[in-house]
């Protein structure tokens, strides 16, 4: 068995967003990392693979971008995939690059795709989803627990206001979100030594093709002054709640 | 045609479903066009008519014991079938996880842009133009949808409930599938408990609690606000309470009319899951807490005294 996950860079989490011009993103100063949902992603598929007996042969990590996402790529082999594939395009929409993974991947049929549920700068919630169908495999999102055991596959589905345990048939892509894995794998110095002769393919894209064009940005409107009520008189507060701000 | 997606919670609909429709209304307003209303699954037709209240002009059911769950791949069929024979060239769905689930197999299927999580109706129908969040909420970012036919998911809350009654027809479809290949075990779920995406309030709290044993407080309020209860990220990971309550850039997005962010600091982080709630309360002893910026109210002060204090007034003024 084989497993896919699908990774994407992404400014670090702290990162205060700035943009030139009001159609680039601000890169300085800006420190990239590996999705953080795609992150959890890679630390289960490794659980797994060390779980699996050997079942689970090989964790390939996936990314379209340019050059310059190949640290993030090469973090991912670090913590322990064993290869890595690049396809050198950086995406305008979800739509492209689920198609130029799927373009990538179609014959290699990976038994299993992971994938974070979104991403943290698009949130577009659509790579993971679009990539099932371009493929014609099964699919289930927001996946907070996945299991193997004798070539079944359990799967912990978030619903609103609990969790559906299921089974699912291979191949397919589950998108993840919190609780699929606790703490994302740090990268020991022979991980990131060994990462270096890691294979990371670069593949040159085909049928290029984007269905939206992201184009200005706003920033949010500034919020008006907090107004401070004094701890001595929550009642002030509640008045204010009530009457004002008419929210309860 | 606007087609909606209209999700049932064991048979029944809820705002959310209601404010899809209210949306769907608007955009077909704008695009010179009608609304239908899809459900799938088992919703009988009292229920099913209350989608007209909102500007539903046709209602199509689809009832399938294959699609009793959700198979991503399935419903992604028969909501293609529907558009497809609808000529439909909106597909409007929610941003939840079900909405997010479908949307892209939809937008591959039809060949239809989507655009995922927005707000409020086009801002320009040639070409088509809307605005989405981007860097969880840290952005708005203008998109263009250059397809012929177009998906979006609505945030839930954020276009409100918008009565428009219309005379509609509940059309009975029989489509059939597959054999879904995901079988259910088991569901779990809480009772009882108001769910987070669907509280109008939310009360939050954070390390300003100081420890789990004092949660009980955060409860006790909520309960008496009739609000769901959730929890920053340091609360979640240290197993104070579950992940699914951790609300922030990587937990749970809300937009809830009232958030309370009791002990909360408001790293940017936590600001990108709650900014666009209604109105903000925080209460933190540290007077230079970032969350007093995304504030609107706010009490310097220790959360373990302020809560059962914010409690009493709140009986106070309910009597």
């Amino acid at each position: 068995m084989k497993i896919l996950v699908c990774i994407s860079n992404v400014p670090d989490t702290t990162t205060k967003i700035k943009f030139v011009n009001d159609y680039e993103l601000d890169k300085t100063g800006i420190q990239w990392i590996i999705n953080p949902w795609d992150e959890l992603a890679l630390t289960r598929a490794l659980e797994l693979k060390e779980a699996s007996a050997g079942a689970i042969k090989k964790i390939t990590v996936i990314n379209v971008g340019a050059a310059e996402t190949e640290p993030t790529i090469r973090k991912a082999l670090a913590v322990g995939a064993d290869d890595a594939i690049r396809v050198n395009i950086i995406a305008k929409d979800a739509y492209q690059t689920a198609k130029q993974i799927a373009e990538a991947v179609k014959d290699e049929n990976y038994d299993l795709i992971l994938t974070g549920v979104e991403s943290s700068d698009s949130n577009g919630m659509a790579v993971g989803e679009m990539l099932a169908e371009l493929l014609n495999i099964n699919s289930a999102a927001s996946i907070s627990g996945i299991n193997f055991d004798k070539s079944l596959f359990t799967i912990k589905r978030e619903i609103d206001g609990g969790t559906e345990l299921l089974t699912i048939k291979t191949p397919f892509l589950a998108t993840v979100q919190k609780g699929i894995a606790i703490n994302p794998r740090i990268p020991a110095m022979r991980g990131i030594m060994q990462a270096r002769t890691k294979p990371l393919k670069v593949v040159e894209p085909k049928n290029i093709y984007n269905y939206v064009e992201y184009t200005d940005y706003e920033l949010p409107k500034p919020k008006g002054k907090c107004k401070m009520i004094a701890a001595d008189n929550v009642t002030e507060l509640v008045n204010l709640l009530h009457n004002e701000a008419k929210v309860i | 045609m606007i087609l909606t997606y209209i999700e049932n919670w064991e048979g029944k609909f809820k705002k959310l479903s209601y404010e899809l429709v209210s949306y769907s209304y608007e955009l077909a307003k704008k695009l010179n066009t009608k609304v239908i209303a899809l459900s799938i699954g088992n919703v009988n037709n009292d229920e099913l008519t209350l989608l007209a209240k909102y500007g539903a002009h046709k209602i199509i059911t689809v009832k399938n014991q294959q699609l009793n769950i959700l198979d991503n791949k399935l419903f992604a069929e028969v909501i293609t079938n529907v558009a497809q024979k609808n000529e439909a060239t909106c597909i409007i769905l929610a941003n939840n996880t079900t909405g997010k689930a479908i949307a892209p197999r939809l937008s591959v299927k039809l060949q239809a842009g989507l655009v995922a999580g927005v707000e409020s109706i086009p801002t320009n129908t040639q070409p088509f133009t809307i605005r989405k969040k981007v860097y969880t909420g840290k952005a708005y970012n203008n998109v263009i949808v250059k397809t012929p036919k177009k998906i979006l998911t609505l945030f839930q809350n954020s276009f409100g409930l918008v009565e428009n009654p219309q005379e509609a027809n509940i059309e009975n479809l029989d489509i059939s599938t597959a054999e879904s290949e995901i079988k259910l075990i088991e569901v779990n779920k809480v009772t009882g408990k108001i769910l987070l995406q669907d509280a109008e309030i939310v009360v939050s709290a954070g390390r300003g609690l100081k420890a789990p044993e004092n949660w009980g407080i955060v409860e006790d309020l909520a309960k008496i606000l009739n609000a769901a209860t959730a929890c920053s990220r340091p609360v979640s990971d240290e197993g104070w309470r579950p992940h699914s309550e951790h609300v922030g850039q990587t937990g749970k997005i809300i937009a809830p009319n009232l958030y309370f962010a009791l002990g909360i600091s408001g790293a940017i982080q936590h600001l990108g899951g709650v900014s666009s709630s209604k109105c903000i309360v925080a209460v933190n002893t540290d007077k230079d807490a970032p969350i007093f910026e995304a504030a609107d109210y706010g009490i310097i002060g220790d959360v373990r005294k302020v809560i059962p204090e914010l409690i009493v007034a709140i009986k106070q003024t309910k009597k």
